[in-house]
């Protein structure tokens, strides 16, 4: 493994500047600079946590992926419009079990609640044809439906449940995205009455308290279809149809399980273990120097290097879509790292004593110390490898955020003790 | 230092600690959390240390509410109250009950596991401490295939095996014993300290098993315990060294890490510990004692 040692040097040393570069506050310094974050998870964070079961039972098989994905839909809805930053909503579908998993930072309990509320609910508003004005007050109508058909609004007896299916077509005329609607046959019938009603009149679509359409009726239409035009995207047309499904289809969320932690308390949890983090490498450094001297602080700022360098991983990762989001477990897996980063660097130095002991130059005992304890650093890293992997692929959150970071250490720790700690050495020992 | 010679004191010194763990775990079983059993689980705080006479109250509250009360534990201002599970309906009427007779009382954490997920997360523990086992037997075999005579890999592998089962069995019995006596709770960050105690544990024999394999070579097989002995002193110094580092920052964490991770430290310690010692005093000794076994009965028969 005699590759050019100058390069690895300032390749080396290139990291070092850009890991240093990612870790300290140069905002203080410029005030233009966004600085990178880490990505912090409910338990230092605080806010809630949710897990909730779709109850498919009244959903035919084959419409249930696509009521999940609706459910998916009216919570991302609910939660931008109550403007929580950074939600997290996922979908997990095992055996005939549809669950919704929602992630609040900096949200209570019980506010997460009335956010996600119960099923998403669709209704159609027309304006009434009497006229007679009425005085009811505006928090009695939709958001939107007094902007768009007046004060004499009235909600009409068609409803989501009267929907069938929706999907995305496109106009053949101008090939643009349209969403298309298929009422069952009773609805079929109440649609025929109210486009007849409104013929060159507004009837506005509403879902969850909000206007989300309001199309213009063009013609009377008994066959059950309609299509919703207007300026969509694929996106937005796909969007529209999906929370339509959820409307459509009434799903009733049952709470599996909800956590919330308070902010205070999640705050401290991370300026406990943070400083117990600090205080472990301090440790470690002054072990490290006692017993093996130069040895041991050549190996010390290694280990520093190591943990800028897996701070900046947590932090740029967060850049990706593949963030790694930094939980109370995964500290102390990370902090475990810490110890276990120098667990290389001892072997490889206990056996360049020994070959110092057999007579050999400290430089030989230096390339003979590397080489010959790589076999069981290889070994015993790859079996923390296999357990950091069954971890991830069998754990819940808490188990997952440790064995993420704990494979990250693993995998840095082997390139600072053993490529940055020679490369350093030999500079040393030249 | 002859620590082969004197190999039955360390395997009795190891039936010391592990008969009672064992007779405890199938006595009283482990003190399961709700991440197993379902339930749920409130942190309160209070503006003073908690007393005996405030837990009192909590207790006259939550039974009043008609809950019933797994356990309640206390930490300075916090306390910590474990029921079976209810919803954030009933925590509230439970919490603005609370508030009359404790103007600062704050409910830090409030966490809800219905059954399902935790039969959930105990099959997966099972399945994942199962799993991480097998791989690394099957790893070590595969690394240790080319150890010269008079040992096998296979031989490697088990007594590897063997040093781990102790290891595991170390925590889980001390844990069992904690649960039945100081009310210690094993949660899913338990099984997480389980499997991390397996990798250190196999880790640590690595390191022994390899200077084995490596002396073998170099000195031939012709007296075996002799040649196990010297690895062993060899590495002791690494062995002792590398766990020391690690026990070292576990102790910082220990004590100024926080109470939420407290008992996986804690876990993570004894495993650690037992795990450096089961590598020099058990796994090792172990392949001498079954090389001595099978050399009997081949110059026997």
């Amino acid at each position: 493994m005699k590759k050019s040692p100058r390069f690895l040097l300032w390749f080396i040393i290139l990291l070092i500047i850009l890991t240093v570069l990612i870790n300290i506050p140069l905002e203080g310094l410029f005030p233009g600079i966004k600085p990178l974050l880490f990505k912090k998870g409910l338990d230092l964070a605080g806010g809630t946590s949710l897990v909730f079961k779709a109850d498919m039972k009244d959903v035919s098989p084959g419409q249930r992926d696509k009521a999940l994905e609706g459910v998916k839909n009216v919570i991302e809805r609910r939660i931008n419009y109550f403007g929580v930053s950074e939600p997290l909503v996922q979908t997990a579908v095992g055996k005939d079990d549809y669950r919704v998993i929602v992630e609040l930072p900096g949200v209570d309990i019980n506010q997460a609640k009335n956010i996600i509320g119960t099923t998403a609910e669709l209704s159609f508003w027309e304006v009434e044809a009497s006229g007679s004005a009425k005085t009811a007050s505006p928090s009695a109508y939709p958001l939107g439906v007094l902007e768009a058909l007046g004060p004499n609004a009235k909600k009409t007896n068609l409803s989501g449940r009267d929907l069938q299916d929706t999907s995305v077509s496109f106009d053949p005329n101008t090939g643009k995205p349209q969403v298309q609607l298929k009422f069952t046959g009773e609805g079929t019938k109440k649609f025929a009455d109210i486009t007849q009603r409104n013929v060159n009149k507004i009837v506005t679509i509403v879902l969850d308290n909000h206007v989300i359409e309001a199309p213009r009726v063009n013609q009377v239409i008994s066959t059950g279809d309609a299509v919703i035009s207007g300026a969509f995207t694929n996106e937005s047309a796909k969007v529209l149809s999906t929370s339509l499904n959820a409307g459509a289809l009434p799903v009733p969320l049952i709470p599996l399980q909800q956590h919330g932690v308070d902010a205070t308390l999640g705050s401290e949890s991370l300026v406990k273990s943070l400083f117990a983090g600090a205080l472990g490498i301090c440790i470690i450094i002054i072990f490290m120097t006692i017993l093996y001297g130069r040895l041991g602080i050549v190996a010390s700022i290694a280990l520093v290097f190591y943990t800028l360098f897996v701070l900046s991983i947590f932090k740029v990762s967060t850049l990706s879509s593949y963030g790694i989001t930094l939980t109370l477990s995964g500290i102390a897996g990370f902090i475990l790292s810490i110890g276990m980063a120098v667990d290389a660097n001892i072997l490889i130095f206990e056996r360049m004593k020994e070959e110092r002991r057999l007579g050999r130059s400290w430089h030989e005992a230096l390339e003979l110390g590397f080489s010959r304890a790589w076999t069981s650093i290889r070994d015993s890293n790859i079996s923390s490898l296999i357990t950091s992997f069954v971890l991830y692929q069998y754990g819940t959150g808490v188990v997952k955020g440790f064995a993420l970071t704990l494979a990250i250490g693993v995998l840095v720790s082997m390139f600072s003790a053993i490529i940055v700690t020679r490369t350093f050495l030999r500079m040393v020992y030249r | 230092m002859d620590i082969i010679g004197h190999k039955n004191w360390y395997f009795g010194l190891s039936l010391l600690v592990l008969i009672p763990g064992i007779v405890a775990i199938f006595l009283w079983g482990l003190n399961l959390s709700i991440d197993f059993t379902g339930g749920s689980r409130i942190t309160l705080s209070f503006k003073e240390n908690v007393k005996d006479k405030t837990v009192e109250s909590v207790r006259n509250v939550l039974r009043n509410q008609k809950i019933e009360i797994a356990s309640i534990e206390r930490s300075n201002n916090l306390m910590f109250v474990r029921i079976p599970p209810i919803d954030s309906a009933q925590n509230n009427r439970f919490m603005s009950r609370l508030s009359r007779e404790f103007r600062d009382v704050k409910q830090q954490e409030f966490e809800t596991i219905g059954p399902t997920i935790g039969q959930e997360t105990t099959w997966n523990a099972l399945k994942a401490v199962g799993i991480a086992s097998i791989l690394i037997i099957i790893y070590i075999t595969w690394s240790f295939r080319q150890v010269p005579k008079p040992a096998s890999s296979f031989r490697f592998g088990i007594c590897a095996i063997v040093a781990l089962i102790h290891d595991v069995l170390v925590v889980v019995g001390i844990f069992a014993i904690m649960g039945h006596f100081f009310g210690v709770e094993v949660d899913s960050l338990f099984v997480t300290a389980i499997l991390t105690v397996i990798g250190f544990s196999v880790h640590d024999t690595i390191v022994v098993f390899d200077r084995i394999r490596e002396n073998l070579r170099r000195m031939g097989g012709s007296n075996f315990s002799k040649t196990v002995n010297e690895s062993i002193i060899q590495t002791i110094g690494r062995s002792l060294n590398t766990s020391l580092t690690v026990v070292l920052v576990l102790t910082a964490l220990l004590l100024f890490g926080g109470e939420s991770i407290r008992w996986f430290v804690v876990a993570l310690l004894i495993g650690i510990i037992s795990g450096t010692y089961s590598s020099i005093f058990n796994a090792a000794p172990l392949l001498v004692l079954w090389h001595e076994f099978s050399s009997r009965r081949h110059s026997g028969g």
